[in-house]
């Protein structure tokens, strides 16, 4: 494959500031400006990136990437002292820390080429509005894991599953609390009665 | 060659509960296809619980269905609403949909199906002469040729996929350190386990795949912006004309090919193939303006090159061990779990495995040629479901699967901490793949450098005094050295283009 990045940064932009120009209409794509044919593979490679892009928020900034690389490279660096505590050892003779250095150099040069050209990083993107629901659906897994333990998992799937529908997906309050309880009794029907997986459970 | 193992492993793919899995295998395939969100990956690694109960061939015929019935299923709504269902159908979008809108649907929908089958069996017949061949070849591979064939496979995961090449690299070293974690084998330290005892035994591969490709998918969709749905087009006849076929079939060949070699390829896989043909046909194309308006060939070349690199990607796991992108790094984790080290001897110890696998993709294929043909229709009505309904009902099979593994709630806080990373990995540019991929080979990787160090007694140089391990370094470091200097070459050219 030819190199998919660098060139490709301007069109994964155009991709979400230009909205539907992508691939909702077409022409445009694949219209005018390749009659000569010669449009090369990352191109298209590109265009269907920019048009996967489409319904996603909009790219991180420099800061937001500074700080991503950043990050990368502070789990580099303790990975590398992770790994030197273990035991350097030597070619000849390994320790268990060697080979786990050997990768954490590599990561960490990796870090580094990240923070060096992260004026060119244009793939990540920032978090928005609704990001929240993502972490409102994280919470609503912790919360079952937490109390699974303790009351089993019927109420807490029950519940996961109406968030999910009522809140995240903006179901119907009668859809929602339908397909919760339906899918609790078919995961009780299948997990407790038929493959009897000692899954903690309530009755 | 000897025929009679090949034919034992169609007694195998006969048996009524192969071909049930078969049948369930490309069901689902095909469903996940049709369905955005879920790719192939993602739904293999959350059915890896499921697969523990099953025998080894059956589950591995199953997966295996999945993985090529959704290179089927992707095509129908990338052709009807212009939403790929699967990454290995964005380029079919081009053609079938502007197909559709002239009212060919079924026409885009049929070729698309009959040059899936060509390519997959196409594929399937020279998976089955080449595989004995390369397992044959690499039975006589040490720990110093598994130590550079692996770096060379991550390494080629990492850069050839589309995404960022150095976030590619560090999510694969990423996987590399995880797969450090519990106690090592050489010298019994406890490494990276925080004095916790559910680490000591290292991380289990199940919640790993199963977190960053189901959870973190499932998450990352949550922030997708609505989508408008458009009502699906009816699809009238999809059997394509006489001329519609006259004119695919060059494509159909030459996609089968393509695909057939770029999926053996690591890293290369359906999606790249699909781009691949689609490129190729339009360079070669006299009219190459019809592409994009609804040209046959657009639609044909690309869908035969993605079955058949699907087919052709389970040449380098089931014959050398290594997987070729992140859905054969899912089936390989799915191996070791039945117990079945995927290798060269795979093909000698095992044949019912081998041959029962290869040969179950025959019928696997012509159930999804029955699928896409007279059956189209019902699919297209699976497009109703919401994936607002799905998500949850996916969230909660996971929670509860992962658990069902070892009954152990450590592995749900594993899959749901690894359902974050995911996402994060996801939403800053990261692709999970070269992880998981990276994970599953990591104490491979690192067990045959420490035996090839013991054979050289230390001395680093010794790879290059072994010829296969040799040229495989070797190829490690073109494929370093080589994008820079292609990069430098193509500016080059551009500005000279811009002169002219």
């Amino acid at each position: 494959m030819t190199a998919p990045h660098g060139s490709g940064d301007g069109l994964r932009d155009g991709g979400d500031v230009n909205g539907g120009d992508g691939l909702r209409d077409g022409g445009d794509v694949n219209g005018e400006n390749d009659l000569d044919g010669g449009k090369s593979l990352a191109d298209v490679l590109h265009e269907v990136e920019a048009a996967e892009h489409e319904y996603r928020p909009p790219a991180a900034g420099p800061v937001g990437n500074t700080v991503i690389a950043a990050v990368v490279l502070l789990f580099g660096i303790a990975a590398l002292v992770g790994s030197w505590s273990l035991g350097v050892g030597s070619a000849r003779v390994p320790e268990a820390g060697t080979w786990p250095l050997l990768v954490a150099v590599v990561f960490v040069a990796l870090g580094v080429a990240l923070l060096a050209t992260v004026r060119r990083t244009t793939d990540a993107e920032r978090f928005s509005r609704t990001s929240w629901l993502v972490l409102a659906g994280l919470a609503t897994m912790v919360v079952f894991v937490a109390v699974i333990e303790h009351i089993g998992f019927e109420i807490p799937a029950a519940l996961l599953a109406f968030v999910w529908l009522r809140f995240l997906g903006r179901e119907g309050r009668r859809t929602s609390a339908a397909v919760s309880i339906g899918v609790v009794v078919a995961f009780y029907a299948v997990f407790v009665g038929a493959l009897s997986v000692p899954i903690p459970h309530l009755f | 060659m000897d025929l009679s193992p090949v034919l034992d492993g169609f007694g195998v793919v006969l048996e009524p509960t192969n071909l049930l899995y078969c049948l369930i295998g490309v069901v689902v395939g095909m469903l996940i296809g049709v369905l955005p969100g879920l790719g192939p990956a993602a739904t293999i690694a959350i059915l890896l619980p499921v697969t523990i109960g099953i025998e080894p061939v059956s589950s591995i015929i199953m997966l295996a269905g999945i993985f090529y019935g959704a290179q089927y299923g992707g095509t129908i709504t990338s052709v009807l609403l212009r939403l790929p269902g699967e990454a290995s159908s964005v380029v079919t979008v081009f053609d079938g949909h502007a197909l559709a809108r002239q009212g060919r649907a079924g026409t885009a929908l049929g070729i698309a199906a009959i040059g899936s089958f060509i390519g997959g069996t196409v594929s399937i017949v020279a998976l089955s002469l080449l595989a004995p061949l390369v397992a044959g070849f690499a039975l006589d591979f040490g720990p110093p040729e598994y130590t550079a064939l692996a770096m060379l496979g991550i390494l080629l995961v990492s850069t050839v996929s589309s995404g960022h090449r150095l976030k590619a690299l560090i999510a694969a070293c990423t996987g590399l350190l995880l797969a450090t974690v519990g106690r090592d084998g050489f010298t019994g330290a406890e490494r990276f386990t925080f004095d916790n005892l559910s680490l000591a035994d290292g991380l289990d591969f199940v919640p790993i795949a199963m977190g960053l490709f189901g959870l973190g998918e499932i998450l990352y969709n949550l922030e997708e912006r609505h989508r408008a749905t458009q009502a699906p087009v009816t699809v009238a006849n999809v059997w394509p004309s006489k001329a519609d076929l006259r004119q695919s079939s060059g494509a159909i060949g030459r996609g089968s090919v393509l695909g057939f070699v770029l999926g053996i390829l690591p890293g290369g896989g359906a999606t790249l193939s699909s781009l691949a043909a689609y490129a190729w046909e339009k360079r070669r194309a006299k009219h190459p303006e019809r592409f994009g308006k609804g040209a046959v060939e657009g639609v044909a070349a690309p869908e035969s090159a993605n079955n058949a690199a699907a087919t052709s990607s389970f040449i380098p796991l089931l014959t050398l061990g290594i997987p070729a992108n992140a859905t054969m790094a899912v089936i390989f984790g799915a191996l070791l779990i039945q117990g079945v080290s995927p290798g060269p001897q795979l093909v000698t110890q095992e044949p019912e495995l081998f041959w029962g696998v290869v040969n179950s993709m025959y019928i696997g294929n012509i159930l999804l040629l029955i699928m896409s043909i007279p059956l189209v229709g019902l699919f297209v009505k699976i497009l109703r479901v919401r994936a607002t309904v799905l998500a949850p009902i996916t969230v909660l099979i996971t929670l509860v699967g992962v658990y069902t593994v070892n009954n152990d709630v450590f592995d749900i806080v594993l899959v749901i901490v690894f359902g974050a990373v995911g996402y994060l990995m996801k939403k800053f540019g990261f692709d999970p793949g070269p992880l998981v991929l990276a994970f599953v080979l990591g104490s491979l990787l690192e067990d045959s450098l420490r035996r090839s160090l013991l054979m050289f007694d230390g001395n680093p140089t010794g790879f290059l005094t072994r010829p296969i391990s040799g040229v495989l370094l070797a190829t490690f470091v073109l494929v370093i050295l080589v994008p820079p200097v292609r990069a430098a070459i193509r500016r080059r050219a551009a500005s000279r283009k811009e002169l002219v």
